[in-house]
């Protein structure tokens, strides 16, 4: 009789721990999914205020276009070139912020401000991912989550790779690639 | 984008006691409610009859608790918890800002009670926080929650990364620096003998009040009228100065704000000696801000801030001898200390708590944009209501 109870009892225990191991792994995809809209959203805003600036005129012409190139292919690029497509896009965005006589004038004043702070939103947005996604990535290795899976059959999250250092800062400041 | 935001705040340690991190909170929630936004704190509240701003809610009284290396005046127990599930109900948040969330207080008690979005910030930079690595695998399930993690340095970044897993990004602190910006020094004070400041706790071994003490005593001797200002709270050991100079060891104890800023304008040199475990340095970007001439121990936060000596005269840590070198160098050149001065004043501009506000609030904006929380109308941050089958059973309890 003692057996019994001391198994019913285990049984439910055990019920509970997996229903709170599997809320985890649900809150943890959740989290992933709502970091990866928040990325695609920051890479988006981005893109627009690259256009934004190289069409008011702003910069040297050839420049311009070597800009809207980057930020326009980064808009179409499909799944697997999106990562160096938007690497791309910071590196020409470095360059001609960078390299050259920064921009200025009360009419692009505004423009370049929202660049550079929407290239600061792709490096939070990536950050945050990247975060969840290795949370996620650790719960999921868990030996009891491998046997039993309770996350069913979604798929293992991808980081997101990318070159991200906004034009103007330090390469080891924000750790942009340290992983 | 720049809609308010209605932010719970959550602070660990106690608000009537100096310290880094309620600083921070105190100073955010100030600039956040001057950008528009709307900022309930919530830390624990001792008895003292100080002066409460209006945005602060008070978690209940606080018990001193050894934590990494110091005391820290937290709360925590069922009591508090359920105070803390009260304020984030009553509080209709869209966003908790927890701060130091692993430490066991009410911000690791918002972490477990809060579900929704979810930002924290981790101030702690010790290598061997034993606290943060003998519990991390019991914190996982809280930690898992937060949408955005910040690091106020790249060593607080280091420890969080080496402990807990994941990635932060950074935004170091902020410091009000027009606040610092002018101001009369004491009465009597730099005098013409010179003078050196300290400001901190006296008997926190890592502030490094000993070191500087040290170096106090080798230098007073050969400079008559030099004085040095100590002010903070807790008692001083005295007992390594020389008695005859210890009479020009002035100890002004805790100053209240307006004093504190006044202190950083007294002193020809402005010294902070800590020994580590320190993530940033507030009382360093203060003094900055006040345009001190400063020598400043060089552990990696310091040496960061002061841009790599740069901005401020940097010494050995934990040596006395070095550190008395560089002092008499500084006190001898006014002209070196003038361009120091100058130098920091500039370099804090970076840190700067408008500058910083705005940059936390686009890490709000991010996790908000793309949360759907608003979208679906499940308004911010609910309560935690545990597993499903747990939620499961409540629901059959009410029908």
């Amino acid at each position: 009789m003692a057996t019994v109870a001391a198994t019913l009892l285990f049984l439910v225990l055990l019920g509970f721990y997996l229903s709170w191991r599997a809320t985890r792994l649900d809150r943890l995809h959740h989290r992933v999914e709502i970091a990866r809209a928040a990325l695609d959203a920051a890479l988006l805003r981005r893109a627009a205020a690259v256009l934004d600036l190289t069409a008011s005129g702003a910069l040297r012409p050839g420049e311009a276009r070597a800009l809207a190139e980057a930020a326009n292919r980064a808009r179409r690029a499909g799944d697997d070139e999106r990562e160096l497509a938007e690497s791309a896009l910071s590196a020409a965005l470095r360059e001609a912020l960078e390299h050259t006589d920064t921009p200025s004038g009360p009419a692009c004043a505004p423009r370049l401000d929202e660049v550079l702070v929407a290239a600061r939103g792709v490096h939070l947005a990536r950050v945050f991912h990247n975060d969840a996604v290795s949370d996620t990535r650790r719960a999921r290795r868990s030996r009891l989550v491998r046997l039993l899976r309770p996350a069913g059959t979604a798929a293992l999250p991808h980081y997101f790779e990318m070159d991200d250092r906004a034009p103007g800062t330090a390469l080891p400041q924000g750790g942009t690639t340290a992983r | 984008m720049t809609a308010p935001i209605r932010v719970g705040i959550v602070c660990p340690y106690s608000w009537d006691v100096p310290g880094g991190v309620q600083q921070h909170a105190g100073d955010l929630a100030e600039a956040l409610i001057a950008m528009g936004h709307q900022v309930s704190v919530l830390a624990p509240v001792g008895d003292g009859d100080h002066e409460r701003p209006p945005y602060l809610v008070s978690a209940g009284r606080p018990v001193p608790v050894p934590y990494n290396g110091s005391v820290a005046r937290i709360s925590f127990g069922p009591r508090i918890a359920a105070r803390v599930r009260r304020w984030i109900t009553e509080g209709a948040f869209d966003i908790l800002h927890i701060h130091e969330p692993a430490a066991p207080s009410v911000s690791l008690l918002a972490c477990w009670a809060a579900d929704g979005p979810i930002v924290a910030t981790f101030h702690t930079s010790n290598p061997r926080s034993r606290a943060m690595a003998a519990t991390s695998t019991a914190l996982r399930a809280a930690l898992e929650k937060i949408n955005a993690r910040v690091a106020v340095s790249e060593a607080a970044r280091r420890t969080l990364v080496e402990h807990v897993g994941g990635d932060a990004v950074l935004i170091p602190n902020g410091v009000s620096v027009r606040r610092f910006a002018h101001a009369e020094p004491l009465p009597g004070w730099p005098g013409p003998g010179g003078s050196i400041g300290f400001l901190g706790r006296l008997d926190e071994p890592r502030k490094g009040l000993g070191v500087l003490l040290a170096a106090f005593a080798r230098l007073a001797p050969q400079r008559p009228g030099l004085r040095l200002l100590v002010a903070g709270p807790g008692t001083a050991d005295l007992s390594e100065v020389p008695e005859r100079v210890r009479e020009r060891v002035v100890l002004l104890g805790r100053l209240d704000d307006a004093d504190k800023i006044r202190a950083y304008h007294s002193t020809d040199v402005f010294c902070a000696p800590n020994l580590g475990g320190e993530s940033f340095g507030i009382v360093l970007t203060e003094a900055m801000s006040a345009g001190a001439a400063i020598v400043a121990s060089d552990i990696p936060a310091f040496d960061a801030v002061l841009d790599g000596g740069r901005a401020g005269t940097l010494f050995r840590v934990g040596d006395p001898t070095h550190l008395a070198e560089q002092t008499a160098a500084l006190l001898d050149d006014p002209q070196r200390r003038s361009r120091l001065s100058r130098a920091a004043h500039a370099a804090v501009s970076a840190y700067d708590w408008d500058t910083v506000a705005a940059d936390i609030a686009h890490v709000y904006e991010t996790v908000l944009t793309s949360t759907g929380y608003d979208r679906k109308g499940i308004a911010g941050v609910r309560l935690d209501n545990g597993p499903l089958s747990t939620t499961l059973l409540r629901r059959g309890e009410r029908s």
